[in-house]
């Protein structure tokens, strides 16, 4: 029921509703206010805040989520919109103690600076690689174009991205 | 010390790539509730009437702060009595004056962020608006002396005016001159991370407050000042901050108004800013004009430089844009006058962008020196080589190290510059005009004092502290590599702590300064603590490199750990000697002659500033520098109504910043450079000195390309049609 469209002013989205999703494969049953973005619900509810907050608008990048595969900007998706889907987030990277390759690369080649950008980078680009294994620097920069990064730190991260994919196309 | 330092992988790498690394907003508060500011609407005026009532009722919400409920505060500092660059005047809710738009006018809190920001929405206001003047280049209000910035404090402060020769007899007998305007537009910083501000409450007279922020030491001052309390009574913590740039150098109102929120509602306060709220309220880089009058003689020989120019402030405070700084220092020339004056705006108030002063005075200077070039038929290389400054021009004292003429080589020999056509329009690809263009780059190596801590343990690992930020720029990194050189430790022993007013005081990370200050208190307070060890005896002399002898000599004396605390003074040699870092910028851009569409397609920066901490680092701060320049030269441009004073493009769709499709092959060489007289550890900062001299880089190239001169920034296509 959740996933039908809801009326902007609709009384219910102050209601509680309640909200099965799986979060970096752990599933969860919540009940949330109707009004929440899919941002608030990872930051706020679920102390996820690897998920960053930056324009709220759809315009940095920031908050790129993947949902059910699909790289999404989580500020502007309604966490209602999430019932019986499945979200990634920079948290559910890793696999065990051993980092994603998008990771330990952009760790290596200095891509995190300040570091507010590069969750959402960090899944634009394995939605890329994903897609595209042997993906061209024309097409990672048109795949990541949507991200900002304002210590400008774009090349550091082609080079990450780029060392990554050699690895992931190694098997490694 | 090695003169370049290993490009040792960041050592907060794998907290930023798995979401570990918590910034300020993230802190796990029990029974936070949520803030949100409303904005002044007009930008001159009085607020009439403020209907709070249908917010006050709206679900979830706590308190509705305005002038007619906030606490009240003690006397506040005015633009005559603030005490420091950092002590700005802020706006706490104290009066119904509003003096800017977006001015903070009341704060919403409520249980969830929604909610605050629901019922912020709901608070109407009534306003007896002004007419309003906020363009610098149209306005009718005179120029003036800026007012003396600071009160009874330590902070340097940078002459507004110089003089040295004869400049009107010069410029009168010079064979040639150029006299040109240039103009920069307003700039917003828009760090990734938006400004961010929990407060917390111990009781009514203690604050704990986790801020984004480049200067938690400003921010306790600041915070204690603002509210009447002592300052030992504040605590802030900031560990990791996403990106500042010059907007988190100081507090600003929201950092008060969040704990003054906190006490209303009793309950720990957490503030996020709006994006389109980053646009006013936070600071810019203040709207420029600057003229440049050149004479020299035909052989290119500088004989006279007038640099004036005003830039625009608020009409309550105080901040001068000092962009005759790097004019007073790069070129050999006897005669030489430089004024900064400000015009009062009904603006916010603007403050510190990456390099102030250095960045927006090399874009008139190395601009106009171009045009000098163009004027002579002299290579604009070859011209800055002629006037090249032995000592310091203004003071005479030796340099305590300039390797301005090996940057200059090496980026220009990477370049290919001896390549070029000296012709305008004389290079293309296809249909595009390509142009090349130069520019000199620099910024002062500055060192403010620093404390730090170092102790060592038993069990043969150290913990370095130091209250310090990490603003994005390494510090984590760097602070480790330099405490385990001065150790004798591999990295992997060593821990660096920073971020908490609870650790040794540090300067606010600004001004390129981090780097050395602290570095050289951390490796001074490292040097003490082996000291200390070696004068236990008994196993003096013992190498504590060695794990086993350093453990050992601890627990020989029964010590679990042994500490020492080093607190940082200003070299005497900073008298002795002139001390900036030096760099050469060499662009290539492409233009569409039918578009006037401008793309750097290739840049070389070359660089000599110190020891270099780590390549890496060093590289990265560099590289984000030299990018901001083309930022400048080609996009940002913080866009005012005239009418309502309000900024239009309050927003990163409108706010043009550089995406990844927009970076060109950057090439960031560095020049080793020795350095024993500016700071324990021979550091001159690197945070900087990449965007300077970038934006005059990029007009020189368009103006090759084209035919074109832009002395109006940004350099957009309409310009050029």
């Amino acid at each position: 029921m959740a996933t039908d469209l809801i009326p902007l002013g609709d009384p219910s989205l102050r209601q509680k509703v309640r909200l099965e999703l799986v979060v970096n494969e752990e599933r969860r049953d919540l009940v949330i206010d109707g009004y929440k973005s899919l941002l608030e619900l990872l930051r706020e509810e679920l102390q996820l805040t690897g998920t960053k907050h930056g324009c709220e608008l759809g315009e940095c990048g920031a908050c790129a989520v993947l949902l059910d595969g699909q790289l999404v900007l989580s500020c502007l998706v309604a966490a209602v919109e999430c019932d019986g889907r499945s979200v990634q987030t920079v948290e559910g990277m890793q696999n065990g103690p051993t980092l994603h390759p998008l990771q330990s690369c952009f760790a290596d080649a200095g891509a995190a600076q300040c570091g507010y950008c590069t969750p959402g980078f960090l899944l634009a680009a394995k939605e890329l690689l994903e897609r595209k294994p042997d993906a061209t620097r024309a097409e990672i920069a048109e795949a990541l174009s949507g991200q900002l990064c304002r210590c400008t730190g774009y090349l550091q991260i082609f080079e990450a991205v780029e060392a990554a994919a050699a690895q992931l196309r190694g098997g490694r | 010390m090695k003169k370049i330092g290993p490009p040792v992988d960041r050592v907060d790498g794998p907290l930023k790539v798995t979401g570990g690394a918590r910034y300020a907003a993230e802190v796990p508060v029990a029974r936070v509730a949520h803030a949100v500011l409303v904005l002044s609407t007009i930008a001159r005026g009085r607020i009439t009437g403020m209907d709070t009532g249908k917010a006050e009722r709206a679900p979830g919400v706590l308190a509705v702060i305005t002038h007619k409920n906030a606490m009240h505060l003690p006397p506040q500092p005015t633009r005559e009595t603030r005490a420091s660059q950092g002590d700005h005047v802020l706006q706490l809710l104290q009066d119904d004056h509003v003096l800017y738009n977006r001015q903070p006018i009341a704060i919403v809190v409520a249980d969830t962020f929604e909610r605050a920001q629901h019922a912020a929405h709901l608070v109407a206001v009534r306003y007896e608006a002004a007419p309003v003047d906020v363009d610098l280049l149209r306005t009718r209000t005179a120029a003036r002396a800026p007012h003396p910035p600071y009160h009874g404090t330590v902070a340097q402060t940078l002459p507004v005016e110089s003089r040295r020769g004869d400049v009107a007899a010069a410029l009168a007998a010079a064979a040639v001159r150029v006299e040109e305007v240039y103009t920069i537009p307003a700039e917003t910083h828009n760090p990734m991370e938006p400004h961010a501000t929990i407060a917390v409450w111990h009781g009514p007279t203690h604050l704990t407050v986790y801020d984004s922020t480049q200067g938690v030491f400003e921010d306790q001052r600041k915070l204690a000042a603002s509210l009447g309390l002592p300052r030992e009574n504040v605590r802030v913590i900031s560990h990791y901050i996403g990106g500042g740039f010059g907007t988190k150098g100081a507090v600003w109102s929201h950092v008060p108004l969040a704990a003054m929120a906190a006490q209303k509602v009793g309950r720990p306060v957490k503030l996020v800013l709006s994006r389109p709220q980053m646009f006013g309220p936070v600071g810019a880089r203040p709207q420029i004009e600057q003229r440049v009058v050149i004479g020299a003689g035909r052989d290119g020989v500088l004989a006279a430089i007038r640099h004036e120019g005003r830039s625009s402030v608020s009409q309550f405070d105080q901040f001068c844009e000092h962009f005759t700084a790097p004019t007073r220092a790069l070129y050999k020339c006897p005669n030489l006058d430089t004024t900064e004056r400000v015009v009062s705006l009904d603006i916010a108030t603007p403050c510190q962008m990456r390099a102030p002063g250095e960045v927006t005075g090399t874009f008139a200077l190395e601009s106009a020196l171009d045009e000098l070039a163009v004027k002579l038929a002299i290579d604009p290389l070859e011209l800055r080589l002629r006037n090249y400054a032995e000592t310091d021009p203004e003071t005479g004292r030796p340099w305590s190290s300039k390797s301005l003429r090996q940057c200059y080589q090496t980026a220009a020999e990477k370049f290919g510059w001896s390549r070029k056509k000296p012709q305008p329009r004389s290079m293309v690809d296809g249909k595009l005009l390509v142009g090349w263009g130069m520019a000199t780059a620099t910024y002062p190596a500055n060192v403010r004092p620093a404390s730090a801590i170092a102790t060592l343990f038993a069990d043969g690992t150290a913990l370095v502290r130091a209250g310090t930020q990490d603003i994005g720029t390494g510090t984590y990194t760097v602070m480790t590599q330099v405490a385990a050189d001065a150790l004798g430790l591999p990295v992997e022993k060593v821990r660096f702590e920073l971020g908490d007013t609870d650790m040794p005081e540090t300067p606010t990370s600004g001004g390129s300064c981090t780097a050395a200050s602290v570095g050289s208190a951390v490796h001074q307070a490292c040097l003490g603590a082996r000291e200390k060890l070696a004068r236990l005896g008994n196993g003096g002399g013992a190498d504590p490199s060695v794990d086993e002898p350093f453990a050992a000599q601890l627990a020989r004396h029964g010590m679990k750990r042994i500490e020492a605390r080093y607190d940082a003074k200003q070299l005497e040699t900073r008298d002795r000697y002139a001390m900036r870092a030096f760099g050469a910028q060499f662009v290539e851009v492409r233009v569409d002659p039918e578009l006037g569409e401008v793309r750097v397609s290739r840049a070389v920066g070359a660089f000599a500033a110190g020891r270099i901490l780590n390549a890496k680092t060093a590289r990265s701060q560099l590289l984000g520098g030299m990018i901001w320049g083309i930022s400048m030269a080609l996009h940002e441009n913080t866009v005012y109504d005239p009418k309502l004073g309000r900024i239009m493009n309050n927003d990163l769709s409108e706010y043009l910043v550089p995406v990844n499709l927009d970076i060109p092959a950057i090439d960031v060489l560095f020049v080793p450079e020795d350095d024993p007289y500016v700071n324990e550890i021979g550091v001159k900062g690197v945070g900087e000195i990449g965007i300077t001299g970038m934006a005059a880089a990029v007009a020189n190239a368009v103006y090759h390309a084209t035919g074109r001169r832009i002395r109006d920034l940004p350099i957009t296509l309409d310009k050029l049609l």
